[in-house]
């Protein structure tokens, strides 16, 4: 059996999650210090999240299309997007960007500000107050969004068929490879991919559940 | 130490308006929740901006609308000890003293030695502040302040979370720790005692208003608003008219009592302090003959409820120590308001 939609899954979410659990990250900070438009902000960065993922595609393709304006200054450096692996995971990162957004302002929101202002107070930096006291104490709702937004680009299809194609070899994932087999009447396979999703996500989330229980023990005895 | 606030903002409800001065003393706001004087103390440190004004410590400016300074709270040099007491939660006691030093880390090391030992918290280094009890979270508290760059001692209700006998020893060691700011340090509270036994100076917010600076002994014998009388925990209040220099009508209790000090034109309110009443057994200015409507027995005394004979009105509160009050007593008695305790407001 083929192997590249498991390796080309992989690759895509991990390179996916990478940009979105730090561009997730730096938006939720970003969107708690806005004093203006911060519900807006908010309603934009988690569209994706609610729209049809086609439709994601579709707009990733007219914004990014080699018909575009964006495309076309991009084919001057002879970049093209539009079927390629970097266009999966550019749909994977739009769709699972919510995901790690909300997760990241919901934990930063929920550190106390008493004892961050005690810390300024204290004549502390906030470069030391950020690492030292609102990373730590986030941390396990930044690692649920961590692997959420994995499991999400893992799962990714309907942005991903629309923008980067479903080329064997090139942008096929396991879930754009189901629906291909599904087509070609070939059940047995389509139920072998169908398979490994659900274990690796089965996996990755019971991880999470481990992984948060073991960083909140602390936090719950503190409450 | 000096410290000069001079400060206006627009709360939801009301402005915030404070301005004072103090130096090496223990200057206390007292107040109601919500009347802004936490909010004073969150100006002073840095961690909320005033609209407009000016705040000097020790020659240093730390905000000043008109020049356009607001330093920022790292460089206020502010201690600021928080109501719940704001300890690091991922951090153990050692490391909340550690966090907060300054200097090389064998300075930093020495500190937090000195520190652990001088709170008696050697034991508890180890102890993660959800392990503490709420006296041991203060004493880490101070101990972080005492080893920051601080200047000056701000505190919040420092007390309000403890129960009575923790509060007490609390109490105590505060005073160790104010002789380290020369004994320098802003409190806030809405415990009228809490703010006897600890401050030297005195003022009472209202509604975000700051009234004048007394000194203790002075806000507590001759309070001159009526909130303020409130605070200081009168329980008889009345509203009162003007007769001549020396004579009030109580109109809520349908008296007409003479004062020691001279009535000022426009005199609203008169107030007497439940223990400063007598019981007399003769007639004489200043003496009623009062119906008694109830008695409640309270720790170490008893609270006599009691209102002008045959009149309506506004019941009095009579508070008699417990080996002074005899039950026996008929329901009805003569009592005597002090001419030198009657206190009146303008406002």
């Amino acid at each position: 059996m083929e192997l590249s939609p498991l390796i080309i899954t992989l690759e895509t979410a991990g390179a996916a999650t990478l940009v979105t659990f730090f561009a997730g990250i730096g938006l939720a900070l970003a969107v708690i210090r806005m004093k203006r438009f911060q519900g807006l902000a908010d309603a934009v960065l988690t569209l994706p999240m609610v729209l049809p993922p086609t439709v994601v595609g579709f707009f990733l393709l007219l914004l990014l299309g080699r018909r575009s304006v964006m495309g076309k200054w991009l084919l001057q450096w002879d970049i093209t997007l539009v079927f390629t692996w970097k266009a999966a995971v550019i749909a994977a990162v739009v769709v699972s960007l919510p995901l790690m957004y909300r997760t990241a302002r919901g934990a930063f929101e929920q550190v106390a500000s008493d004892f961050i202002d005690a810390a300024r107070t204290l004549g502390i930096s906030e470069w030391r107050i950020f690492w030292r006291l609102l990373i730590p104490n986030a941390r396990s709702g930044l690692l649920a969004g961590l692997v959420l937004s994995f499991t999400r680009a893992l799962g990714e299809f309907g942005a991903t068929i629309m923008f980067a194609g479903n080329i064997p070899g090139v942008t096929q994932t396991m879930s754009t490879a189901i629906y291909a087999a599904v087509q070609a009447n070939d059940y047995d396979l389509a139920f072998h991919w169908a398979i490994v999703i659900v274990v690796f996500s089965l996996f990755f989330v019971v991880l999470m559940n481990w992984w948060i229980s073991r960083n909140s023990r602390r936090a719950v005895k503190w409450n | 130490m000096e410290l000069s606030v001079q400060i206006r903002k627009k709360l939801r409800d009301f402005e915030l308006d404070v301005a004072f001065e103090t130096g090496s003393e223990v200057f206390a706001l007292l107040g109601a929740s919500g009347c802004g004087k936490s909010m004073t103390l969150r100006c002073i440190a840095g961690i909320e901006t005033p609209d407009c004004g000016r705040i000097v410590l020790n020659g240093r400016t730390l905000y000043d609308s008109a020049q356009g300074i607001c330093l920022k709270p790292q460089q206020r040099r502010v201690g600021y000890l928080f109501q719940n007491y704001a300890l690091f939660p991922n951090m153990t006691v050692a490391e909340n003293i550690r966090f907060a030093a300054s200097g090389s880390r064998e300075e930093q090391e020495k500190k937090v030695k000195e520190n652990l030992v001088r709170f008696s918290l050697d034991e508890l280094q180890d102890a993660y502040p959800a392990e503490l009890s709420g006296g041991q979270q203060q004493r880490v508290a101070f101990a972080r302040i005492l080893v920051s760059p601080a200047e000056l001692l701000l505190l919040d209700e420092p007390f309000s979370a403890l129960d009575g006998y923790m509060k007490w020893q609390l109490e105590m060691e505060l005073s160790e720790v104010l002789k380290s700011y020369d004994g320098a340090a802003l409190l806030v509270s809405h415990d009228r005692g809490e703010v006897f036994r600890l401050a030297d100076k005195a003022a009472v917010i209202h509604r975000g208003k700051m009234e004048p600076v007394h000194t203790k002994h002075g806000l507590f014998r001759q309070p001159d608003t009526l909130a303020a009388t409130i605070l200081t925990g009168c329980k008889n209040i009345t509203q009162a008219r003007r007769l001549d220099m020396h004579h009030i009508y109580a109109a809520d209790w349908n008296m007409v009592l003479e004062t020691e000090q001279e009535v000022p034109a426009n005199v609203r309110y008169a107030g007497v302090r439940a223990h400063f009443l007598h019981r007399s057994r003769e007639m004489e200015p200043n003496v009623f003959p009062m119906d008694v409507i109830r008695v409640i027995e309270d720790t170490f005394s008893y609270l006599i409820m009691v209102r002008r004979k045959g009149m309506q009105g506004r019941m009095i509160c009579w508070e008699v120590p417990k080996e002074e009050w005899e039950p026996s007593v008929s329901a009805e008695l003569f009592l005597r308001f002090p001419a030198d305790e009657i206190m009146l407001m303008e406002r």
